[in-house]
């Protein structure tokens, strides 16, 4: 009996986590399909705000800037990372444990305090701020969430296939992309996304290290709304939101964050 | 010839790591350095600007109280949103991890932790938009209750602690489902037909097995909410002064980079502490 009141109890507790976790981003785009300018009550429907954002020049080459760094950045970051990930996988060497530890700090350490010292460390060796630089800084965000994600999806591969592809003739190389790389993929994918949500929704990194004339779309963002917001940020808001929940499901998918599968 | 091969092997592992590596020592641990060297200089050195050693930056910290009186009332709103979030995340993944069974605990799962992997800006964004005076929430309460109520919880503190406990909440969710989910639920039982009241088993069995997982969730939270800028300025508005910012203000407005890299390194200070303090428990985590 009590268990039963707990099963319910428990299920209305949840509903309001999910309402707490939801309402807020869901009255966001409520808002940007209402007509007034100054988020006035009661709503009326109205679909100007999205056709404004494609008249709006600043508001379209931030996008456009975000989303071929978000993909440029996940090329990088997922080769290197998966490269890294075989290499501490396949091999020991003295020093792995050391390598491994070292992913931790770039995860752990605020991004406040990367962004600020990436900041001081480029404009030291004299390539300063742009968008080269926010590729740098991104890359190097998201490649320890790479090699974690791929080399959990190693921990799950049987060393001995590719032993016994070696001892069937395969060059190294030939074990890696026929072997190792195929039984991976799904770890690939996952930490590929991962890198594309990192860079994509990078708020922080992107503010120190952009240029003002050539801003990521989250900084241009944070700049509007502290100048004061029109349901025009909303709309962008609610498209940026569609799209990193989008990737995240894709990667939920490929990878077992979800716990079983 | 077993040491040729181990040397062949330990070339490929080079060659298949140096990219990431070099990669991460040029965009983050030069720059870590380069951050502790500026923080002892009186002025930027580029161009012909004079500059030379000082430890002037870290006295100004130690002297004016200003400095310290922001990171302690920044590791008070870090303490705040950890509690938080822990009181209120702890009992929804216990109901994940415990409550619900079969397919739709997999799928409420990833509802729960979907916000966390998406946007931070636009949510705390999305807040604006509820908090603001005369806004979604004002009304909303203002038609459930009878009698006039103004909120405008815009621009206070609690803005400030609702918007992070939103950004930050799902991460203990995730760790303390993770540890709860280890536990085999026939000890449990075991417990229980031993006589077991439920809050022995939550005291004695369930706390214990998924406190490295709290512990985790719980500086995950910790560290960032302390280094925080961001939310601060857009929920908290001129009361949203807090040591985030004001290491943002000597990089954007006030351009005293060096003054600005030794209260970074200050704050990086404290969070290695803190990690080390907790990384016994991290550890046994296994994130």
């Amino acid at each position: 009996m009590t268990g039963k009141v707990l099963g319910i109890v428990g299920r209305v507790y949840l509903a309001l986590i999910l309402f707490f976790l939801y309402a807020p981003i869901l009255v966001m785009a409520a808002m940007s399909f209402n007509a007034s300018e100054f988020y006035q009550l009661p709503f009326a429907y109205s679909g100007e705000w999205y056709e404004r954002l494609w008249s709006n020049r600043a508001i379209l080459s931030a996008a456009w800037r975000s989303i071929w760094i978000a993909f440029v950045v996940t090329g990088i970051a997922t080769a290197l990372g998966t490269a890294a990930a075989i290499a501490l996988f396949r091999y020991d060497f003295p020093g792995k444990k050391v390598l491994r530890a070292l992913l931790f700090p770039p995860i752990a350490i605020p991004w406040l305090i990367i962004g600020t010292a990436m900041l001081i460390f480029f404009f030291g060796i004299g390539l300063g701020r742009g968008t080269p630089t926010v590729i740098i800084g991104h890359v190097a965000l998201a490649l320890p969430y790479v090699i974690v994600i791929v080399s959990a999806r190693l921990a799950t591969f049987d060393a001995t296939l590719e032993e016994a592809a070696r001892v069937l003739g395969a060059s190294p190389w030939q074990v890696t992309k026929r072997v190792t790389v195929p039984w991976i993929l799904p770890g690939i994918v996952a930490g590929g996304l991962l890198a594309f949500a990192v860079s994509f929704d990078q708020f922080v990194v992107s503010y120190f290290l952009s240029e003002p004339g050539d801003a990521t779309l989250p900084v241009l963002i944070y700049t509007s709304i502290r100048k004061g917001f029109t349901p025009e940020i909303n709309a962008i808001s609610t498209l940026i939101i569609a799209v990193s929940m989008s990737v995240m499901l894709l990667a939920a998918r490929y990878s077992n964050f979800g716990g079983e599968r | 010839m077993a040491s040729a091969i181990l040397r062949r092997d330990r070339l490929r592992a080079l060659t298949l790591l140096s990219p990431a590596y070099l990669w991460l020592t040029v965009a983050i641990f030069l720059p870590l350095s380069a951050m502790v060297f500026f923080s002892v200089l009186t002025d930027v050195p580029f161009g012909d600007r004079e500059w030379h050693l000082t430890a002037g930056n870290y006295q100004a910290f130690l002297e004016t109280g200003t400095y310290a009186r922001l990171l302690w009332k920044s590791l008070q709103l870090g303490a705040t949103v950890t509690a938080l979030s822990v009181l209120i995340g702890f009992p929804c993944a216990y109901v994940l991890a415990k409550v619900v069974r079969g397919r739709s605990r997999e799928a409420l799962f990833l509802l729960v932790v979907l916000p966390f992997w998406s946007n931070s800006l636009v949510r705390i964004f999305s807040w604006a938009i509820v908090l603001r005076g005369n806004g979604v929430l004002d009304r909303a309460v203002n038609a459930v209750l009878p009698w006039p109520v103004k909120l405008n919880l815009m621009y206070s503190q609690s803005a400030i602690v609702i918007g992070l406990v939103h950004s930050y909440l799902p991460y203990v969710i995730l760790t303390s489902y993770l540890a709860l989910q280890a536990i085999d639920d026939s000890l449990i039982e075991a417990a229980r037909s031993l006589g077991a009241k439920r809050l022995t088993i939550l005291r004695r069995l369930i706390l214990p097995l998924s406190m490295p997982g709290l512990v985790a969730g719980a500086v995950l939270i910790f560290v960032p909410v302390v280094g925080s800028f961001m939310e601060p300025r857009l929920l908290g508005g001129r009361l949203g002064t807090y040591y985030g910012t004001l290491i943002e203000d000597q990089f954007v407005a006030v351009f005293n980079w060096p003054l600005g890299a030794a209260l970074s390194f200050i704050l990086l200070a404290v969070v290695l502490v803190i990690l080390g303090l907790a990384s016994p428990i991290l550890r046994k985590a296994r994130l």
